[in-house]
């Protein structure tokens, strides 16, 4: 029987992101808020130190950062028909674990989604007829426009100290920035980080076809920048290991750097970690959560911490797995296409390529993400898709810099793998190649979506989620008419030689790609085809909100977390605003 | 190079002594017996106990990483540059023994999309590869691995990181891949694991390691070799 806790005003399942934004929201209102995390603490000053931090062995290939497979996973199968298998050491994407969560790790590129991404499937019959959206492609308009957003993009670009260049402030386009952007009501905080050479001759490249390169947005302060919660980060120092490591310098924002040090001083506000919660308390009566429980990893007890306002704040496939666990919302039915719950899990689609320039001295390790350039013409709908047989786009981002040794070295095709040959060829090309990626989007598939699996449990006992994916025709042909003009500008660069890598036809779990796992509790503006409304409150329980990239409708191209930030702060000025002034459903049913 | 296959030899007429030491009363430990009877320039490279690896495991590693990363110009072996240390206390440590890895059942085939779906923790995964490499090795040549001369080496590495060795019951293309994986992390991280000694990959490639701070260096090197000498981690302790 679990021990009963004192009634607490809110509780966060998850201390990542947005468990934390929203905690410090409600403890501003005089809430007392649990943040409930199943990892460990981090504490920048004393967890994430030089010279330990410079540790690619560590953080990059044991993975000492992320989820603990051994308690928890998921089950993968590529298409309904196949039975799931369990994923036993993630690969393709690495979710965080711990206060901080994946935010402790991300490369910091920081994005907004386009005004028509928001609209996108009434965007796609305006302009090309309602036949002419596939089926099984499952795509659907977001119940909040960008414009409602916006305000809330700009509050977390200022929490994060992003550094950029606006390419359309107010509307005036700025060329420099991206002029395909959304309207910005404010500037970046921070200026861009120094370009890197790489990314130079692509921005020269681009130019020269008439592209609309820029620098690309990225949450590492460019300078020292105080946010507006009194927290002052550290200029980025180009180490170049943003990457599945946290930053000593306390640049590169996440949760932990920007807002933990305001909430660990707030008598309001309660962290424990080693908190793995198993369910949510669901009465279903009275259409509310009523609690969580969790089992304290330290001791072995099983609590039960009743809240007024419960707040799913885990990753995506926790999100789905609590909501299934409890029965709340109708599952997903691949058969029928009924059901949300799992609905319209999404992926991104990315496919890169590699140039070689044996005359540059391109010192390979140095720099951040954030020294990428970029372009976005083929982002969306920023360009015609008539006639090309696929929706969606991505962007385009290259740069030298950020390849520590052990993953980041890259010789030319038909080099061997080991052997004195292997190595001449390593001397040779290691400080001269650029790399490049395209960031694609992946809209939703009736095929792919997440339900709980049938074999396999989790250390608590609890069924694993499953997830069915694959990635479609559409994202097929969409990344390959990214790669041809890619391999356009790559041309232009002159490069001694270069490569292209195109995605293999099915989607494996053991290379990386991208941790942007996105939808299973989708957003929408019914009950019907979606999980929470447009505040990210859930239907079936009007104090349960979910947070996240799992309320997406699909993914764009871009990286979400910009995204996720904005709706957390959006939700949480509904939950204050007009929630917790009359508790009840804030958009009627 | 013959010669290569000297010390060897000796490492495993050790190992057998020790294998029968109930029979003939030997009781030094095979570690032992292999550094006493190895020349100098083995006993400099490889001069640590081995914590997990069998006398037989120990002299198929050394094998594969000097055959992976040779000595040449560039740098000296993968067994003098710690490699064959870095493997071993990696199997013995919290890697080899699966910390992180699901490991509940049931245990069934998968495709290569599903990745690793074994029971088997990394160790032991290291030694059932090691013996079935060796049992392909000996049916076509009589001896184990790393008594092979360096082409022969070379050779049986190639048919099985092309899939083309056909080991009974178990992948032999997938047994390189972590073969290669666990050699190349060895050579490449920092030294405090016990691989990268002197930091010789780093000197190879011209990658400077620590403190990689380089907000002034990215606009100084711009376009320009940067040739500072490298650090590690334990340079800065």
């Amino acid at each position: 029987m679990a021990t009963r806790l004192k009634e607490v005003d809110a509780v966060m399942v998850g201390m990542g992101w947005t468990g934390a934004i929203m905690a410090r929201e409600f403890t501003k209102v005089g809430l007392n808020v649990v943040g409930l995390e199943r990892g460990q603490d981090h504490i920048p000053g004393n967890d994430f130190m030089l010279p330990n931090l410079r540790d690619e062995l560590r953080y990059a290939a044991r993975l000492e950062l992320m989820q603990d497979n051994s308690l928890d996973t998921i089950t993968f199968r590529n298409a309904p028909d196949e039975f799931g298998l369990p994923i036993r050491r993630f690969g393709a994407f690495l979710p965080g674990e711990g206060v901080g969560g994946s935010g402790n790790h991300w490369g910091g590129l920081h994005w907004r989604f386009l005004p028509t991404d928001f609209r996108i499937r009434s965007v796609l019959t305006e302009r090309y007829g309602a036949s002419a959206i596939p089926d099984d492609m499952t795509i659907a308009d977001w119940p909040v426009s960008y414009d409602e957003l916006e305000p809330h993009y700009d509050r977390f670009d200022k929490l994060c100290g992003v550094s950029g260049k606006a390419g359309n402030l107010r509307g005036q386009v700025i060329e420099g920035g991206n002029v395909f952007e959304g309207p910005r009501s404010d500037e970046y905080p921070n200026k861009p980080l120094k370009s890197s050479a790489g990314g130079l001759l692509m921005s020269d490249a681009a130019k020269r076809l008439g592209y609309h390169p820029f620098p690309i947005p990225v949450s590492n302060s460019s300078a020292p920048y105080t946010n507006p919660e009194g927290v002052t980060l550290g200029g980025c120092q180009y180490c170049g290991f943003c990457n599945r490591t946290a930053c000593e310098a306390n640049a590169k924002a996440s949760s932990v750097t920007t807002l933990m040090p305001v909430l660990r001083a707030d008598p309001r506000f309660e962290l424990r970690t080693r908190a793995f919660v198993s369910r949510l308390v669901y009465d279903k009566a009275g259409r509310r959560v009523t609690g969580v429980v969790y089992t304290d990893l330290r001791n072995g007890e099983e609590y039960e911490q009743p809240a007024g306002i419960v707040v799913l704040s885990a990753y995506v496939f926790g999100n789905t797995q609590f909501l299934l666990l409890a029965g709340i919302g109708e599952p997903y039915d691949r058969a029928t296409g009924k059901g949300v719950v799992g609905k319209n899990y999404a992926y991104q689609f990315e496919a890169g390529a590699v140039a070689f320039f044996e005359d540059r001295e391109l010192n390979s390790y140095m720099g951040a993400p954030g020294q990428l350039v970029c372009i976005d013409d083929f982002n969306g709908e920023n360009f015609d898709h008539g006639g090309l047989g696929f929706f969606g786009g991505g962007y385009f981002a290259g740069g030298s810099g950020g390849s520590a040794p052990i993953y980041g070295r890259a010789t030319p095709h038909g080099t061997p793998r080991w052997g004195s040959e292997w190595k001449q060829a390593t001397v040779k090309w290691y400080n001269h190649f650029v790399r490049f990626n395209t960031q694609g989007s992946v809209y939703a598939n009736r095929d792919n979506y997440l339900d709980l699996d049938p074999t396999y449990r989790d250390a608590l006992g609890r069924p694993l989620i499953r997830l069915t994916y694959n990635a479609t025709d559409n994202d097929h042909k969409m990344s390959r008419y990214l790669l041809e003009k890619l391999e356009g500008i790559i041309r232009a660069m002159n490069p001694t030689s270069y490569e292209m890598h195109p995605r293999p036809k099915n989607f494996s779990i053991v290379p990386y790609q991208s941790t942007h796992n996105t939808g299973g509790t989708m957003m929408g503006s019914d009950p019907k085809s979606s999980v929470v409304n447009r505040y990210l409150q859930t239907w079936d329980a009007h104090n349960l909100f979910i947070q996240g990239a799992s309320v997406f409708p699909q993914q764009h191209g871009y990286n979400p977390t910009g995204t996720v930030g904005a709706l957390c702060y959006w939700s949480a000025q509904a939950i204050i605003n007009k929630y917790l002034k009359s508790p009840g459903p804030l958009v009627q049913a | 190079m013959a010669d290569d296959n000297i010390p060897r030899r000796t490492f495993l007429v050790g190992a057998g002594a020790a294998g029968s030491a109930a029979v003939t009363g030997v009781t030094a430990s095979p570690v032992v017996a292999a550094a006493d009877s190895a020349p100098a320039p083995v006993a400099t490279a490889q001069p640590d106990a081995w914590l997990t690896l069998n006398p037989t495991e120990a002299a198929f590693v050394m094998a594969v990483v000097d055959t992976l990363i040779p000595a040449d110009e560039l740098t000296p072996s993968g067994s003098a540059c710690g490699v064959a240390t870095f493997i071993d206390r990696q199997l013995a440590g919290a890697y080899g023994s699966g910390a992180r890895l699901y490991r509940d059942g049931p245990f069934l085939k998968g495709k290569p999309e599903h990745g690793y779906q074994l029971a088997l923790t990394p160790r032991d995964y290291f030694r059932a590869g090691i013996a079935a490499t060796n049992d392909w090795v000996r049916k076509r040549h009589g001896k184990d691995f790393d008594r092979l001369g360096e082409a022969e080496r070379e050779a049986a590495l190639k048919e099985m990181e092309q899939g083309k060795a056909e080991f009974p019951g178990f992948s032999s293309k997938e047994f390189f891949e972590a073969l290669l994986t666990i050699t190349m992390e060895g050579f490449f991280s920092d030294p405090i694991y016990g691989g990268n000694r002197d930091m010789a990959s780093w000197k190879m490639v011209g990658y400077p390691g620590l403190p990689a701070s380089y907000r002034d260096d990215v606009k100084t090197y711009f376009n320009k070799k940067y040739d500072k000498p490298p650090q590690s981690i334990a340079d800065f302790v």
